[in-house]
């Protein structure tokens, strides 16, 4: 028998229920109004009275309302039908739900149920198995989608009866399991699971020590991602966020994509389901649609179903991740789910922590982050999430909670530069204040100088050199004036310019420059590196600009050409040209003293 | 609105609290957001505790009395909808300025959300004219978009061209403390404009209560997705002036002793605004709510928390600044942004139309370094001479909110001055727009 109460009061989105059965933390109720359950969760038990967050609007509702509370907390189906779905922060099929408008309590059926699938079994009757473990597969656009042992089964099982291969729906008995003291357990392709607990049907959690190809230069070359490694991207309004956000999720060289579009615009999730049916993967050759899976609990969609829309993206990315993929999960943006907390803790009269945010806002964050990585699969199989969540500091102050709590958790920090986006280098990451950790990992570097070039790691820290003491040299001829520094500083800044240029800036609405793969990464990261390790003369500081345009002209002639095309190679040509100028002006004029570029 | 007492609405006449903006009362059966006429003043349902039932009266609760008279209207706060409205000025309850009551069929206002995947991706494009929006920040119908603008700027002046170059099927004012005068002001360039029949109004002046204006863009969106959804049009929405708004909604949240949140903004402010600004929306069947709305700023920080939110939320503001060097308003293009841009310009206007833009932009920027460096003294090179004079023709032939053309126009325009100050090299086009574009100047 569920316990039933009664609502008391009701406070926007807060509802107080008296009951006098048992309910628990983050147990999920319905309350009824009308001829509709709004759907709601437990989050403060004081006495016979329960603090409940409804996940809808509560225009209308009256005290004395019924509330059923269900025993348990919030889930979500996870089973073959969930890729390229378009779902809602609380699992709802956005396209199964009837008229233009959201209805109030009207919830849908995630998964397809009497859609059949081809099952093929993987396992065999008296086979050993523990959650997670993998009893056969269907076919899932693309991918082969595995019944899994139930996550929540404990200790081993041994499979008493399994399918053949065949067709059935995701209703049917798959297998049938037997535990330790002989009970049998029926076995579906369909289980449920608590958004909130990280699934850990796994072996072992390594630290990365593979790199997630992003396509992105200023990542990749730079600061580069790791598998089943975390960052983030902070950046006030408009630097660039969604944008690349959404170009990581075009690009990046992962089998899955979960984006949780956590309170923020209802269009860019249009464009989502716009643009991606109709876009190729660039490595698959596929839609990108078909590797996409989109939770959209937009801004003007009830908040509290905001906080447990980043929790079902990361259940769903915990949920292939077992399947031995590699997911990347991105969040967009997780400040507006740590302002919905905050909204729930003001309504609670909790005492507030810095800036109004609840007091455990860093541990929600850290277990939050956490719950991503790169896993040992019981089979010995390996599978990772690689998590990216964007942050939207108020007034672009990064001294603020939300910001400060992710830095101490996630690996990566691409910190949105507003000076950039100003001047629409794009994408605005900061190369100077921006890191990645994954490149202080041995493992790591290993793997970028064995798969990407022999000592890559050293050609990166130069050219992060050469921008640091660029940006030096342009502070001081801002200070002292043009002609009040040696030509070298102009040069010294130019050669970081040329590097901003041609490796930092990638237009993300190119179609050609939009995605870099490492092979073509190296080739211009080696080009321009040429470029900068050379020695320039110039008889005046006013030569300088306008010679480093034409390389830089050059250059990104290049990046915008097919990679190796006959047009990449004639700017090729046009930059050996330019540069040869100096050469003759090198030996041809011997005696004038040369401005050595790197002292 | 309704006022009417109709019979089964229950009357109450103790009041157990009162503050400025809220009165409390016990009471049964109420629901949350449900409408209440308290001592002849309009209010709602905000919070419910036991019997307990506070509201906020949108009028203020000067001169309200423990024994008022509260009737509860049994439902949240409506608005009748039809083809009367257009034409004509309301106030904050949707009752008409002037004139006769209208007819129409009664609507409930902050409805629910449009499900995004019922929603279609913008793409048109509306231009404006005005080259600082269409060559820089294109907009495009469904986009929703703030003028940045401090409060002695010509923003209301420049919204009511805009709207009126928009082609518009309809054209929704919401007014929240508007002046006396703007109010005069936009009735009477409609009117002049002729377009006064495609014009619907909702009216908070400054002499009105401040609290009333909470319901104005409720209103005036309910309206607007009337025309959009029922009439298939092509609706645009100003709002104006959101800070006022925001104002308003920090008066209510204080007093109903909510933590405020920076700059004494409630802590809710994003989702506030979002839940307007998000009924901006592109129907598939061709109807649509565009919002161009205000948001005034003091002394230009966009930090504070009103546009801080309000650019979070939106597609893009257009940032008006004074530029003392041509004696004119522009629109500023570094902090200016449309996000929607790109899906029409090059597009729907000229292929070259986004490398035009961004190079003209940074060069522009290079022109602001040249002048940092020209203000702390020091000597200047022939490219900054440059693009100083190029900054200059820039600001007057495109970014100043006087220029009307063609977007076609705005582009050649943009060759001409780069032709006139630098090579092919330092402007960075594609090589391809400049065979094709450039040297055909
Ligand atoms: N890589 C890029 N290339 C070209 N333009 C870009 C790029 N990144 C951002 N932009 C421009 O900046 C605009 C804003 O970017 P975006 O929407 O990603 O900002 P955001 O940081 O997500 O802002 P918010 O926090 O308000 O959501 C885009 O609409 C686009 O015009
Ligand atoms: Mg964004």
């Amino acid at each position: 028998m569920n316990t039933i109460g009664n609502v008391t009061g009701i406070i926007a989105n807060l509802v107080i229920v008296e009951t006098e059965g048992t309910t628990a933390q983050n147990e999920i109720c319905f309350i009824k109004q009308d001829n509709t359950r709004l759907m709601a969760e437990v989050i403060k038990v004081v006495g016979n009275k329960s603090y409940i967050q409804v996940f809808e609007s509560t225009r209308g509702l009256k005290v004395g309302a019924e509330v059923e509370f269900m025993g348990h907390m919030l889930e979500v189906t996870l089973g073959p039908g969930i890729l390229s779905k378009n779902f809602d922060g609380l699992q709802n099929d956005l396209n199964k739900m009837e008229g233009i408008f959201l209805k109030k309590g009207e919830y849908t059926e995630p998964l397809d149920m009497d859609q059949e699938y081809e099952f093929k079994a993987l396992a065999k009757k008296g086979d050993k198995v523990v959650a997670g473990s993998w009893l056969g597969e269907v076919k899932e656009n693309w991918i082969p989608h595995k019944i899994m042992v139930p996550f929540t089964f404990k200790g081993t099982y041994t499979i008493k009866s399994l399918k053949g291969d065949g067709a059935y729906t995701p209703k049917e008995t798959i297998a049938v399991l037997t535990d330790n003291e002989g009970k049998e357990h029926k076995v579906t392709m369909v289980q449920k699971w608590p958004v909130k607990v990280p699934i850990r049907a796994y072996k072992d959690k390594p630290r990365p020590f593979r790199i997630l190809e992003t396509g992105i230069r200023v990542m990749d070359t730079l600061n580069p991602m790791a598998e089943g490694g975390t960052g983030f991207i902070p950046g006030p309004f408009g630097s660039g966020k969604t944008v690349l956000q959404h170009n990581l999720s075009k690009n990046a060289e992962a089998d899955l994509v979960v984006i949780a579009a956590c309170g923020e615009r209802a269009n860019e999730v249009v464009e989502i389901f716009t643009e991606f049916p109709e876009l190729d993967d660039p490595r698959s050759g596929r839609k990108l649609m078909e590797r996409t899976t989109i939770i959209a609990n937009t801004s003007n969609m009830p908040v509290a179903a905001r906080e447990a829309s980043v929790y079902t993206a990361m259940t769903i990315a915990e949920y292939y991740r077992a399947m031995g993929l590699k997911v990347l999960l991105l969040a967009d943006s997780t400040s507006r789910w740590a302002q919905a907390l905050r909204e729930m803790s003001n309504r609670l009269e909790e005492l507030p922590g810095p800036d109004g945010f609840p007091m455990d806002l860093a541990a929600i964050i850290a277990n939050f982050y956490a719950r991503a990585g790169f896993v040992y699969l019981p089979n010995g199989g390996s599978g990772s999430i690689t998590f990216i969540g964007t942050v939207s500091p108020a007034g672009g102050n990064l001294k603020e909670p939300v910001t400060e709590s992710t830095k101490k958790v996630a690996r990566c920090f691409y910190a949105l530069s507003q000076d950039r986006a100003d001047s629409k280098r794009y994408p605005a990451i900061d190369p100077i204040d921006s890191y990645s950790k994954y490149l202080e990992y041995p493992e790591i570097a290993e793997y970028l100088n064995k798969n990407v070039a022999e000592n890559w790691t050293d050609s990166v820290f130069k050219a992060k050199d050469i921008l640091l003491r660029g940006k030096e040299a342009y502070e001081q001829i801002n200070i002292l004036g043009d002609d009040g520094v040696p030509i070298d500083y102009h040069i010294r800044y130019w050669k970081s310019e040329l590097i901003d240029f041609v490796i930092l800036q990638q237009d993300a609405f190119d179609n050609i420059d939009a995605s870099s793969s490492f092979e073509r990464q190296n080739y211009m990261l080696q080009k321009t590196l040429e470029v900068t390790d050379m020695t320039f003369h110039f008889d005046s500081f006013e030569e300088v600009n306008p010679y480093f345009k034409r390389i830089i002209n050059a250059l990104k002639q290049m990046n915008y050409s097919e990679f190796d095309s006959d047009k990449f190679r004639n700017n090729e040509q046009e930059l050996k040209k330019i540069l040869k100028e100096q050469e003759t002006r090198n030996t041809g004029e011997k005696e004038e003293s040369a401005v050595e570029a790197q002292s | 609105m309704e006022k009417d007492t109709k019979a089964f609405q229950r009357v109450y006449t103790k009041l157990f609290q009162l503050t400025k903006a809220t009165v409390s009362l016990y009471a049964r059966g109420i629901g949350n957001e449900e409408l209440a006429i308290v001592d002849g003043r309009l209010a709602q349902v905000v919070k419910i505790i036991g019997d307990l039932v506070t509201l906020q009266i949108f009028g203020g609760t000067e001169g309200i009395a423990t024994n008022a008279e509260v009737i509860f209207a049994g439902k949240a706060p409506t608005i009748k909808v039809g083809d009367d409205l257009a034409g004509r000025f309301f106030d904050a309850y949707g009752d008409p300025i002037e004139g006769a009551e209208i007819m129409g069929q009664e609507k409930e206002i902050g409805g629910p959300s449009v499900n995004p995947v019922r929603r279609k991706q913008p793409s048109e494009y509306i231009p404006t004219g005005i080259a600082g929006i269409d060559l820089n920040n294109a907009l495009v119908t469904g986009q929703k978009i703030p003028f940045f603008a401090d409060p002695d700027q010509p923003y209301n002046q420049v919204m009511a061209m805009v709207a009126l170059r928009a082609k518009a099927d309809k054209i929704i004012l919401a007014g929240m403390g508007l002046t006396r005068d703007d109010y005069l002001y936009f009735k009477n360039v409609f009117d002049n404009a002729g377009a006064l029949d495609r014009i619907v109004g909702f009216i908070n002046t400054t002499e009105d209560p401040p609290v009333e204006r909470l319901l104005v863009p409720d209103m005036a969106l309910a309206a607007a997705e009337y025309f959009a959804v029922e009439k298939n049009e092509k609706v645009l929405v100003l709002l104006t002036d959101m800070t006022l708004y925001s104002d308003a909604l920090s008066i209510v949240s204080n007093r109903m002793d909510q933590i405020p949140s920076k700059d004494s903004m409630p802590g809710s402010l994003y989702s506030d605004l979002a839940r307007l600004y998000e009924k901006a929306v592109q129907f598939p069947d061709g109807g649509s709510i565009t919002i161009i709305a205000v948001t005034t700023l003091s002394g230009g920080d966009i930090t504070h928390a009103v546009p801080d939110n309000t650019g979070y939320i939106t597609e893009g503001q257009l940032f008006l600044r004074k530029d003392s060097d041509i004696g004119k308003v522009i629109i500023d293009p570094f902090r200016s942004l449309s996000r929607l841009k790109q899906l029409v310009i090059g597009k729907k206007t000229r292929e070259d139309h986004p490398q035009v833009m961004n190079a003209a932009v940074r060069l522009y920027a290079d022109a602001a370094n040249a002048r940092t460096k020209q203000e702390n003294g020091f000597d200047l090179t022939d490219y900054d001479e440059r693009s100083l004079e190029f900054a200059k023709e820039y600001s007057e032939k495109l970014l100043a909110i006087d220029v009307n053309i063609e977007t076609d126009e705005m582009l050649e325009t943009a060759y001409g001055l780069f032709d006139k100050h630098f090579q092919p090299e330092e402007v960075g086009i594609r090589q391809e727009f400049v065979e094709k574009y450039w040297k055909k100047q």
